[in-house]
C-alpha cells in the first residue's frame, strides 16, 4: 500500500515476466518502448519483440495475421494510435475474425501533460467499447495492472486496456480476498449514500472524495470498475439499490465511456440519479499533468461535487 | 497440373464466380474474373493445403487482400474440396454463411478474413512473420488489386516485409488497370508499381496473369528467391473469360441480368467443353 507506480510501468515489467512463461506471447511496439514500456519485453525476450515503427495499422495486422497462428500478441502504442489511428484495423482484422490480440494504449487521458491534445485520448473507452466482442479493460494501480496482464494472456479473444502515464498510488495490494477478474468490479469502500464507480487513476482520486465526503458525514461506496466492458451488470445494479445514487468518474470524455455504459445500463434497468465525471467534451491542453487535470476539474474535490449532486437528485 | 485442367479448373471457377454473382443480384465479378487464373494456380499447383484439414498448422496460407473478390476465392475452394460448390448458393445472402467478403470464420480453407483493403496483406506479413518465429517453412501468398495499393497501409506492410527479409511471402497485384471510378491511371496513378516496390526492397517479377506458364515461372522465381519478399506484377483483363465484362469498370460491382447471364454461361460452357473435350 502507498507505493507509487504508472502503470504502463507495471504492466511492460509484468509482460516482460510472462515471456518466460509463455513461448506464444510477442509484443508488437511502434516506436515508443521507452514510453509504453515495452523496452522491458525488448530486453528480456528479443526475439518475440517486433519492432514496426510508426505504423501503427500495419502493426494491427501483422499482430492479427500472427493469431492466426497461433501466437498471442501484445501490441502497444499510445492510445491515440492503438485505439485511434489503429482503429479500424482493430475493428476489421481484429475483432470481426475475433482474434487473440490484446491491443494495449498507452498515455491514455489528459494526465499525458505536455504534449497537449493530439496525444491525450479521452476517446478511446468509447471508440473501443462500442465494436462488438471487444473487451475493455483500464486498472487503476500497479498491483491491479499485473494482474490484469496474466488475466488477459489467459484470456483468449480480442481485447483492449488502457495504460497511463502518471506514477499513481498502489491501492488494490492489501484488499482482503483480492480476486481480478475481467468483468468483475470491485467494491473498495462501503458505503450506504452514493456509489462512486471509477476507473483507471480516477479510482484513487474517488478514494480522496469519500475522505472528504466523510467529513460532511456523507458515507460513499467506492467502486474500481477496471472492466468497461463487460460491465459488472450484477455489481452496478446491487449499488443503485443500496445507495440510490451513481457517480461514475472517468479519465475520459463524459461521452461514450464508463459513465455512458452504467448509464445505458440502469437506464433500461433500474433508473436511479447518475452523474458522469471526466472531461466534458472537449480537447485538453499542453500543461504539467496535474495541471491540466485540476484545469479540466478531473480531481477528488470535484468528483466529490459530483457525489453531493447525486445524492440531491434522489426521489 | 498440366496447363489444360489448370485452364479447365479456372473456367469452371468463372462459371461458379458469375453464376454466384448473378444469383445474389450482387458482388464484384470483374477483379474477380481478372485474378481467377492466378487465384486457381495458387490452389491447384503451388500451395501445399490439405482439404480434409483446413487448419493443419504447417499449411500454406493465402489472403485475399482485395476481399470483395470472394466470388474468385469461394468457387476455387469448392472446386479444391473445402466444400461442397452447393454451398455458393449461400453468398450474400441473410440465410446464408458466405459473406460478401471474404470471411474465415464459417468458410473452411479461408486463412484470414478481408474486405478492407489495405488490411489484407499486413495479416500475411503477420502470418509470414509467424512462420519464421515458429521456425516452419509454410509459405504465405496473397493478392492484392491495383487499386488498392493507394491504401497507405500497403506500404507500410512492404517495409515491414522488407525489415524482417519474409522470403516465405509472395504477393501479386493484379494489374486489371480499373477500379469503381474508372482508370487506376486516372484515380490515382500507382506506375511505376516494379520500381515502387523495387524500392521497398521486395524482388518484383512480372507476368501475364492469364499465361499458366508465366505464373508457373514467376512463382518458381519467388519461391527461388532468398532473404527478400517476392512481388508478383500480373498484367491482367478485369472481366477476364465474359466478353461484355472485358476491360469494364462497369463491372467492378455489379450483377448481370438475367439476359447477360445467359450469355456469360454459354461463352464460358464453351469454354469449359473445350478443355474438356
Amino acid at each position: 500500500m502507498g507505493e507509487k507506480i504508472a502503470t504502463r510501468e507495471a504492466y511492460g515489467k509484468a509482460l516482460a515476466a510472462m515471456a518466460a512463461k509463455d513461448e506464444k506471447l510477442v509484443c508488437f511496439e511502434a516506436d515508443l518502448a521507452g514510453a509504453t514500456m515495452t523496452k522491458f519485453f525488448q530486453a528480456a525476450c528479443p526475439e518475440r519483440f517486433f519492432d514496426m515503427g510508426i505504423a501503427e495499422g500495419d502493426m494491427v495486422g501483422v499482430a492479427a495475421g500472427m493469431a492466426t497462428c497461433g501466437f498471442k500478441p501484445f501490441v502497444n502504442s499510445f492510445a491515440m494510435f492503438s485505439a485511434g489511428r489503429a482503429w479500424e484495423q482493430v475493428r476489421n482484422s481484429v475483432c470481426y475474425p475475433g482474434l487473440n490480440v490484446k491491443v494495449v494504449g498507452s498515455h491514455g487521458g489528459l494526465s499525458v501533460g505536455e504534449d497537449g491534445a493530439t496525444h491525450q485520448c479521452i476517446e478511446d473507452f468509447a471508440i473501443m467499447r462500442v465494436i462488438p466482442g471487444m473487451t475493455v479493460l483500464c486498472p487503476c494501480d500497479g498491483y491491479e495492472m499485473e494482474k490484469a496482464v496474466e488475466a488477459l494472456l489467459d484470456y483468449e479473444g480480442p481485447a483492449y486496456m488502457r495504460l497511463g502515464r502518471l506514477a499513481v498510488e498502489t491501492v488494490t495490494d492489501e484488499i482482503p480476498g483480492y480476486k481480478f477478474e475481467i468483468g468483475k468490479g470491485i467494491t473498495l469502500r462501503d458505503g450506504n449514500d452514493v456509489t462512486i464507480i471509477a476507473t483507471g487513476m480516477n479510482v484513487q482520486m474517488a478514494l480522496k472524495a469519500a475522505e472528504i465526503l466523510k467529513e460532511e458525514g456523507i458515507d460513499a461506496r467506492i467502486v474500481d470498475m477496471h472492466t468497461i466492458k463487460p460491465l459488472d451488470t450484477e455489481l452496478v445494479l446491487k449499488c443503485a439499490k443500496e445507495t440510490g445514487a451513481i457517480v461514475t468518474t472517468e479519465e475520459a470524455n463524459v461521452i461514450g465511456g464508463l459513465g455512458a455504459a452504467v448509464s445505458e445500463f440502469l437506464c433500461e434497468n433500474y433508473p436511479v440519479p447518475v452523474v458522469k465525471h471526466g472531461v466534458n467534451d472537449e480537447f485538453g491542453r499542453s500543461g504539467k499533468a496535474p495541471a491540466v487535470l485540476e484545469a479540466y476539474g478531473i480531481t477528488a474535490e470535484e468528483i466529490a461535487k459530483k457525489a453531493k449532486e447525486a445524492i440531491a437528485k434522489k426521489a | 497440373m498440366d496447363n489444360k485442367k489448370l485452364a479447365l479448373e479456372a473456367a469452371k471457377a468463372r462459371l461458379l464466380a458469375v453464376t454466384m454473382v448473378h444469383d445474389a443480384a450482387s458482388g464484384h465479378p470483374g477483379g474477380s474474373l481478372s485474378c481467377l487464373d492466378a487465384l486457381t494456380y495458387l490452389y491447384f499447383e503451388e500451395m501445399n493445403v490439405d482439404v480434409k484439414n483446413p487448419h493443419w498448422e504447417d499449411r500454406d496460407r493465402f489472403v485475399m487482400s482485395k476481399g470483395h473478390c470472394s466470388p474468385a476465392v469461394y468457387p476455387v475452394l469448392a472446386l479444391r474440396g473445402f466444400f461442397p460448390t452447393e454451398d455458393l448458393k449461400m453468398f450474400r445472402r441473410i440465410d446464408g454463411h458466405m459473406s460478401g467478403h471474404v470471411e474465415m470464420k464459417y468458410n473452411p480453407g479461408v486463412d484470414m478474413s478481408t474486405g478492407s483493403l489495405g488490411q489484407g496483406i499486413s495479416t500475411a506479413v503477420g502470418m509470414a512473420l509467424a512462420g519464421k518465429v515458429a521456425k516452419k517453412d509454410y509459405r504465405v501468398y496473397s493478392i492484392l488489386g491495383d487499386g488498392e495499393v493507394a491504401e497507405g497501409q500497403v506500404w507500410e506492410a512492404m517495409m515491414a516485409a522488407n525489415k524482417y527479409q519474409l522470403d516465405n511471402l509472395c504477393a501479386l497485384v493484379d494489374v486489371n488497370g480499373l477500379q469503381i471510378d474508372g482508370k487506376t491511371s486516372d484515380v490515382m496513378p500507382t506506375e511505376p508499381l516494379d520500381k515502387k516496390f523495387e524500392a521497398f526492397g521486395w524482388h518484383v517479377v512480372k507476368c501475364d496473369g492469364h499465361d499458366f506458364d508465366s505464373l508457373r515461372a514467376a512463382y518458381a522465381e519467388a519461391k527461388a528467391t532468398k532473404g527478400q519478399p517476392t512481388m508478383i506484377l500480373a498484367k491482367t483483363v478485369k472481366g477476364k473469360g465474359v466478353s461484355f465484362m472485358e476491360n469494364n469498370a462497369g463491372w467492378h460491382g455489379k450483377a448481370p441480368n438475367d439476359e447477360q447471364f445467359a450469355q456469360a454461361t454459354e461463352e464460358l460452357e464453351k469454354v469449359i467443353k473445350e478443355l474438356e473435350g
